[in-house]
C-alpha cells in the first residue's frame, strides 16, 4: 500500500486496445480525483470514458499504464479494489427477476456481508432511496428512474468510499435526473470519492469540481467546469442553408464574424459567439448581400456538442475512415456524422 | 484515509476464510439463480410440461411400435426420458449465462470482490437444483403411466445420480456456448442442434440395434447412449443390466467435466 499517495483515484498512461476493429479505446489516458470530490469524465459515445471505468473498477486490464484507488494497484491489488470500491453502471446492471431488497442484498452477501447485516442494509438503503414501498416488488415493474436508484442502492451496500457511475443519468427524464443529482451530491458530502462519467455538460457543471474531457481515447481539455465553459463563447449562432454547398460558402462569408471558425455540418452552419443577436443580424445581413438565401436562424445557449467542437475543431488530422467505421459500429445509438473534413471533432453525442 | 474506509482494507486473507466465502458466493449465486426460477411461473410450468408431454408421446404413440425384447417399453423409455429431459434441460444454463452477460449483470459481478468461479459454479448449481426436482417429478409421472423399478431403489437412485452428474457436467459445457453467443436467442438455437442428435440418435427411444449401420456407429459410441444403458441398468436391470455401460458413462461425465471446466472457466475470464 503507498501511503504516499494522496489522491483516491490516479490513472496513468492508460492504453487499451480492443483487437476487433482495431480500436484504441484509450491512447495514453492520465487523470486523478482529490478524495472526497466528483471527477466529471465527459466525453461523446465511444470516447473511452465506460472503458476507463472498466479499467479502474478491475473488470478489464489495461495494455500499458497504471492505475490505483486509495493507493491500491488496480491489477496487482484487484481484490482489495473490489472491496474499496462500487460501481453503478450505465446499463442498470440488476437482476430484472428479483425484488428490489434482493438485489441489494445480494450484492451485500457478494460483499461478503453477513446475511443479517445485508438485510439491515438493504433496508436502510430503499428508505434512503425512497424505494421502501417498492422493495419487496419484482424489478421488471420498476420505472427508468426506479431502476437507476436502485441500482446506485446496490453499488452502496458496502459503504464503498470510491463510487463509479458510469453515466447514471443516461436516459432519464429530468425530474429523475435531479433526484439522483441529489443522492450523489450527499454521498460526497459525507465523504464518499465519486468518478462520474457524462456525456452532459449540464451534469459534470452542477456535480463535479474538475472535469477531464476525452476524446477518441484521449484528454483532450480537463480543469473547473468554470474555465471550460470560459474557452467557449456564449451563444451559438445556428444557419440552415439549402445544401451542403451553399452551406461552404456561407461559412466562408461569416467567418469574420467570430473569433472561432465556422463549423459546416450538412446544410447546416454554427458560429459560437459572445453576442449572439449582434452576430445574428449581420449574418442575415452579410448573406442577404451576398444573395444568400436563408432556411432558418437560430439563436441557443452553448451544448456539450459545442464544447466538443470547439475543443476538436481545430485538430489537424482528421479521424481515420477505420477509426471512424470502428467506432459508429460500436457506440450504441451513434448518429452518422456529416462527412465534411472540418466536422470531424464529433457530433453523435446526444 | 477517512473513517468510511472499513478496517480490514488491505489486510491479508486466510486462504480458510478464502475458500469458505467462495463456497458462500457459490450459494449467493444459486439462491438468485433459483429465486429467479421461481418469479418466471409460466417458464417453469412448461419446462415441465414438456418432458411430461414427451412421456406420453412415447407412452402412447410411439411406444405401441417400438417392440423391445423381453421388457416392457415403458420400463425400456423411462430412462431414456429421464436423460432426454436432463439434456433439454441445460439449453437454460446456456441462455440465462447468456443474458446475465448481455444485461451486464457479469459486469457488476467482477467488480465485487466475490469468487471468480461462483458465477458460473452458482449457476451450474442451480441448473442441477433444478433437475433434482424434475427427475423426482419424471420419476412420479413414469409411476403414473406404468413404470416400474426392476432392481431396488438404492440401485434406482445410484442411476438417478448418474443422470444429475450427467447433467452437472453438460450445464459446465453449454455455459462456455452461453459465454459466445452473441444473445439469448441465438445462445437458444445454438445449443439445440448440439443437443438434438445426440439425444435421439442414441439409445434413449429406441435399440440402437433397429438403426442403419452406419448410424450404429455414432450411436453405439456417444455418451447419451452410454448415459442412458448405464441408467437403465441401474434402474431396470434384468435383460438391460450392463455394468460396463455404468463404467463408460461414469468415464464419459467425469470426462466431459474434466475438458469442460477448465474451457468455460477459460472462456469467462476472456469474455468482456
Amino acid at each position: 500500500m503507498n501511503e504516499n499517495s494522496t489522491y483516491a483515484v490516479e490513472a496513468h498512461d492508460l492504453v487499451k486496445v480492443f483487437p476487433r476493429g482495431n480500436v484504441r479505446a484509450l491512447d495514453g489516458v492520465s487523470f486523478h480525483v482529490e478524495e472526497g470530490t466528483i471527477l466529471g469524465l465527459l466525453g461523446p459515445n465511444g470516447a473511452g470514458k465506460t472503458t476507463a471505468v472498466r479499467i479502474l473498477s478491475t473488470i478489464l486490464g489495461p495494455d500499458s499504464g497504471h492505475a490505483s484507488i486509495l493507493g491500491h494497484d488496480v491489477v496487482k491489488e484487484a481484490e482489495t479494489v473490489r472491496r474499496i470500491i462500487g460501481l453503478a453502471g450505465q446499463y442498470a446492471a440488476v437482476d430484472e427477476n428479483l425484488t428490489g431488497r434482493e438485489n441489494i442484498r445480494m450484492v451485500g452477501r457478494l460483499s461478503h456481508m453477513s446475511w443479517k447485516a445485508s438485510g439491515a442494509r438493504a433496508t436502510e438503503l430503499l428508505e434512503s432511496f425512497g424505494l421502501s414501498d417498492a422493495g419487496d416488488r419484482v424489478l421488471r415493474t420498476y420505472s427508468g428512474g426506479m431502476r437507476r436508484r436502485l441500482d446506485l442502492a446496490a453499488a452502496l451496500v458496502a459503504r464503498p468510499p470510491v463510487l463509479f457511475l458510469d453515466e447514471p443519468t443516461t436516459g432519464l427524464d429530468p425530474q429523475s435526473r435531479q433526484d439522483l443529482w441529489g443522492v450523489i451530491e450527499n454521498l460526497v458530502a459525507g465523504g464518499t470519492t465519486v468518478l462520474l462519467t457524462t456525456q452532459y455538460l449540464e451534469e459534470a457543471d452542477r456535480l463535479a469540481r474538475n472535469i477531464v474531457v476525452v476524446d477518441h481515447g484521449r484528454v483532450i481539455a480537463e480543469g473547473t467546469p468554470a474555465t471550460l465553459k470560459a474557452n467557449l463563447g456564449t451563444s451559438v449562432v445556428s444557419i440552415t442553408l439549402r445544401d451542403n454547398d451553399m452551406a461552404r460558402r456561407a461559412a466562408l462569408l461569416v467567418s469574420s464574424l467570430s473569433a472561432k471558425e465556422p463549423i459546416v455540418d450538412h446544410n447546416i452552419v454554427e458560429l459560437t459567439v459572445e453576442d449572439g443577436p449582434k452576430v445574428g443580424a449581420e449574418v442575415l445581413r452579410t448573406l442577404d448581400a451576398a444573395e444568400v438565401p436563408i432556411g432558418g436562424l437560430a439563436l441557443r445557449e452553448p451544448s456539450l456538442d459545442d464544447v466538443f467542437l470547439s475543443l476538436t475543431g481545430h485538430k489537424s488530422e482528421a479521424e481515420t475512415e477505420a477509426e471512424r467505421a470502428a467506432r459508429l459500429g460500436r457506440a450504441k445509438g451513434a448518429k452518422h456524422r456529416g462527412d465534411d473534413p472540418s466536422d470531424a471533432g464529433g457530433r453523435d453525442a446526444a | 484515509m477517512t473513517a468510511v474506509v472499513a478496517p480490514t482494507i488491505g489486510a491479508p486473507i486466510s486462504s480458510g476464510h478464502r475458500l469458505r466465502w467462495m463456497f458462500a458466493d457459490i450459494f449467493t449465486i444459486t439462491w438468485r439463480n433459483l429465486l429467479a426460477l421461481t418469479r418466471m411461473p409460466g417458464a417453469m410450468f412448461f419446462s415441465i410440461l414438456q418432458p411430461i408431454m414427451f412421456v406420453l408421446l412415447f407412452a402412447y404413440v410411439f411406444g405401441g411400435a417400438i417392440h423391445i425384447p423381453h421388457l416392457r417399453y415403458i420400463d425400456f423409455l423411462i430412462p431414456g426420458i429421464f436423460v432426454q429431459t436432463v439434456s433439454f434441460g441445460s439449453t437454460s444454463t446456456a441462455v440465462g449465462l447468456c443474458e446475465d452477460l448481455q444485461k451486464g449483470l457479469i459486469e457488476r459481478f467482477r467488480a465485487l470482490p466475490m469468487a471468480r468461479s461462483a458465477v458460473l459454479a452458482g449457476r451450474t448449481t442451480a441448473d442441477l437444483t433444478r433437475s433434482v426436482f424434475v427427475v423426482a417429478l419424471m420419476t412420479g409421472v413414469g409411476y403414473a403411466v406404468g413404470f416400474r423399478i426392476g432392481t431396488n431403489v438404492g440401485l434406482f437412485l445410484c442411476g438417478c445420480l448418474l443422470v444429475l452428474l450427467y447433467c452437472y457436467a453438460l450445464a459446465w459445457s453449454f455455459a462456455g456456448v452461453g459465454l459466445s453467443a452473441p444473445n439469448a436467442e441465438t445462445a437458444q438455437v445454438m445449443v439445440f442442434p448440439i443437443i438434438f442428435p445426440f439425444t435421439f440418435a442414441s439409445s434413449a427411444f429406441v435399440q440402437v440395434a433397429s438403426m442403419p449401420g452406419w448410424l450404429q456407429a455414432f450411436a453405439k459410441n456417444q455418451p447419451v447412449t452410454q448415459v442412458v444403458n448405464a441408467a437403465r441398468s441401474l434402474m431396470v436391470g434384468g435383460s438391460v443390466h450392463d455394468t460396463r455401460a455404468v463404467w463408460l458413462a461414469l468415464a464419459w461425465t467425469i470426462g466431459l467435466l474434466v475438458v469442460f471446466i477448465p474451457l468455460t472457466v477459460r472462456k469467462y475470464r476472456r469474455v468482456s
